[in-house]
């Protein structure tokens, strides 16, 4: 086993699907998704985590972050700094725009043969596609092997790492040489909170774009003192991708329609916790037969 | 050629559910499109398999069987499923949304660029013409689903790439023995020919199943308990509940993450799927992630001392008031009333 590793973690800022309050709903029931708070995916939280054990585990490594988004999914690249990650690229490219999981897989491969890491750690799923694809096509497109599921990094046995991975009804517990890509489970300890050191250190660090609209003077010369401070972006370009394999062109999968879903108000019989009430009721569901 | 496949999940020489599921919609499909069912069956010790798939309407069902097989590990069965689907290039594929089949077919599908929607809720045949080019495709795989933590409902489908591959969660589906039976003739996969020595490198150590003994899924009544039940001892009233009208007990995650009661329980999002004859949720607000698996339900009740909580937009009947109070009256009354 190498003494230090090249780690890589993928992550994704998504709205926040979980908890919609009313300000995101709009008059006719269906989801406001612009209104929605831009987070860090659950899961890649844990992901990351992962990726400090191994950095614990192997003092010296160093773990990127990889995101492929609009100019603001820079905001999770800092996010991840302030936790612990050496650094991020930003994947960002109109291009991509309307990639299916196989697009997305495609582009964050190729920015991952530019990285040449050791090991890949995602989350196992993010919240908004909901597919939990993304993590085992990477692994495909690599040609490396996929551990999902992930819980804990056990140790190492020689060459090989060894994971626990939460089954549905159990656990089980694998070896495999590098490279491998793992996903994560929300099971998995939580990610370890802002260092307030780390925060100081990196809250100027900037894409090249967000450099250009937020110059001053102060900032540029910051910015050529402090390398650390610029976080990568890449272009279709940069990576060396096909822009036949990347969004709508590239993605297999169409969306031929997309419903809201309307949370109609169904006229809900209201009914107390009298005895008649209840008494009635029961009467009913034994007449119609639901019961009994 | 072009027929339907089923990649039916094997746990020491049962099938799961979810693949007879499959089969189930497999066979509706395959008569839709007037083509061939076929199972695929990749473990140890599957001999007289076909009799388990051959009711669900399996025409065929591709066997390969080796130690080095079972249990589950996604490099060979991936392998084997590339290396078959290429030869005999199907149509449609179908897998479990289950950690088998949400670990194995998006790898299925980054090999063979076919395209995988996940989760779906419904599967259909239908026509589609594309807006741009004007082509006409006729008899594609609708496949729909909920995204975006359920808040909308996408239509997806896979024009040009084949197999149209879905994956598809337990409980979605109706498991139902076919009118009449599929053949169940056994094809023997010649493994080797697929397999590289690469395809073992990740080795199981240890591996720690427990059978499932809750199953909830097919109760046709369920007294799910949430977060109001307030403590693991007051769930002991929905059991009593659950017993004497012949259902089982459900929970919420926050009463599962409490330590109320056993994950095993769970419905929603990230529990089972359920759609019994009658749900009662009992201290349940209703939050999307738990009504993602239980709004099929023919009925519900909901027991709520809020009477604004979310879970009565899609009650039939809103008892507002305390679980404590409500539950003892509904075992009290059943009891009479059912006399
Ligand atoms: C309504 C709707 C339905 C869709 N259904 C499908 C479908 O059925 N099939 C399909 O192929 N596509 C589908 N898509 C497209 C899909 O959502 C996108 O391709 C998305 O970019 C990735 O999929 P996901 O959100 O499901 O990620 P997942 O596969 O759930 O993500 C798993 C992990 O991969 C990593 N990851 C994912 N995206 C990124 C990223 N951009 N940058 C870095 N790491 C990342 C993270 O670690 C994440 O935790 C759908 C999109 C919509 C809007
Ligand atoms: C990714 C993700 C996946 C999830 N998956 C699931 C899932 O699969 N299943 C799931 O259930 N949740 C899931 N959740 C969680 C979900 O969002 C909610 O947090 C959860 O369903 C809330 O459970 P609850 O209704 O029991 O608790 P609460 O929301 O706390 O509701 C308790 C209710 O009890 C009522 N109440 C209190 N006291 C009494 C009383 N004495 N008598 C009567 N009523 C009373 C209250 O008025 C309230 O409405 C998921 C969340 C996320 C983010």
């Amino acid at each position: 086993m190498k003494k230090t590793l090249k780690i890589v973690v993928l992550a994704k800022q998504v709205p926040d699907t979980r908890n919609v309050g009313k300000d995101a709903m709009k008059a006719d029931g269906t989801v406001n998704r612009a209104a929605l708070p831009a987070i860090f995916n659950p899961e890649d939280l844990n992901a990351l985590e992962q990726a400090l054990v191994l950095k614990d585990m192997f003092p010296g490594s160093e773990v990127t972050l990889l995101t492929m988004g609009p100019g603001r999914a820079a905001e999770i690249i800092r996010e991840a700094m302030f936790r612990g990650a050496d650094g991020g690229v930003l994947l960002s490219d109109r291009k991509f725009a309307g990639s299916d999981t196989l697009a997305t897989s495609y582009a964050l491969s190729r920015a991952i043969l530019k990285l040449n890491p050791d090991i890949i750690v995602a989350g196992r799923q993010a919240i908004d596609g909901d597919t939990a694809q993304v993590g085992p096509q990477v692994a495909e497109k690599l040609g490396w092997p996929q551990i999902t599921y992930a819980e804990e990094i056990v140790g190492t046995e020689g060459d090989e790492l060894i994971i626990k991975r939460r089954l549905e009804h159990g656990v089980e517990t694998v070896a495999c040489p590098l490279p491998l890509l793992m996903t994560v489970n929300a099971s998995a300890p939580d990610c370890r909170p802002r260092h307030a050191k780390r925060v100081m250190k990196y809250k100027y660090a900037k894409t090249a774009s967000e450099a250009q609209e937020a110059s001053t003077d102060y900032d540029d010369t910051l910015r050529k003192e402090r390398p650390y401070l610029n976080i990568t972006e890449w272009s279709v370009a940069d990576v060396d991708a096909d822009d036949a394999q990347l969004g709508l062109a590239g993605s297999p999968t169409k969306v031929k329609k997309i419903e809201n879903v309307v949370f109609a108000a169904k006229e809900a019989k209201r009914l107390s916790a009298s005895d008649s009430d209840i008494d009635s009721l029961m009467k009913e569901l034994i007449a119609s037969h639901t019961l009994g | 050629m072009n027929n339907v496949f089923v990649y039916c999940e094997i746990e020491s020489g049962k099938v799961a559910d979810v693949s007879l599921e499959l089969l189930t919609k497999g066979r509706v499909l395959a008569n839709t499109l007037g083509c061939n069912l076929e199972a695929l069956a990749i473990g140890h010790n599957l001999d007289g398999i076909e009799k388990e798939l051959a009711p669900y309407g399996a025409d065929v069902v591709h066997v390969a069987d080796a130690p080095e097989l079972a249990p589950f590990r996604t490099l060979p069965h991936a392998a084997i499923i590339c290396g078959l689907f290429k030869e005999e290039k199907p149509q449609i594929a179908l897998f479990g949304a289950s950690p088998v089949g949400r670990d194995l077919a998006p790898r299925v599908s980054s090999a063979l660029h076919s395209g995988l929607t996940a989760d779906c809720t419904s599967l259909e045949i239908g026509d589609h013409t594309d807006a741009k080019s004007g082509t006409t495709y006729t008899n594609l795989l609708y496949q729909i689903r909920p995204a975006f933590g359920g808040n909308i409902i996408a239509t997806i489908i896979n024009p040009d790439h084949r197999p149209q591959m879905a994956t598809v969660r337990e409980g979605v589906m109706k498991k139902e023995v076919a009118k009449t039976p599929g053949k169940g003739i056994v094809k023997k996969i010649d493994a080797s020919k697929y397999l590289n020595d690469t395809d073992f490198v990740v080795r199981i150590i240890d591996r720690q199943i427990e059978e499932r003994k809750i199953n909830i899924k097919s109760a046709p009544v369920i007294v799910a308990g949430g977060y109001g039940m307030g403590s693991k001892e007051n769930f002991a009233i929905l059991h009593e509940l659950a017993e004497v009208l012949g259902g089982e007990v459900g929970a919420s995650r926050a009463a599962v993450d409490a330590g109320m009661t056993d994950h095993a329980r769970q419905v929603g999002q990230t529990g089972v799927t359920v759609r019994p004859k009658l749900y009662i949720a009992c201290g349940i607000s209703g939050q999307i992630q738990h009504t993602a698996g239980m709004d099929g339900s023919s009925m519900v009740i909901s027991i709520n001392t809020d009477p604004n909580a979310p879970i009565n937009k899609i009650a039939d009947y809103a008892i507002v008031g305390d679980v404590m109070e409500v539950v003892p009256k509904m075992i009290k009354y059943y009891k009479q009333n059912s006399k």
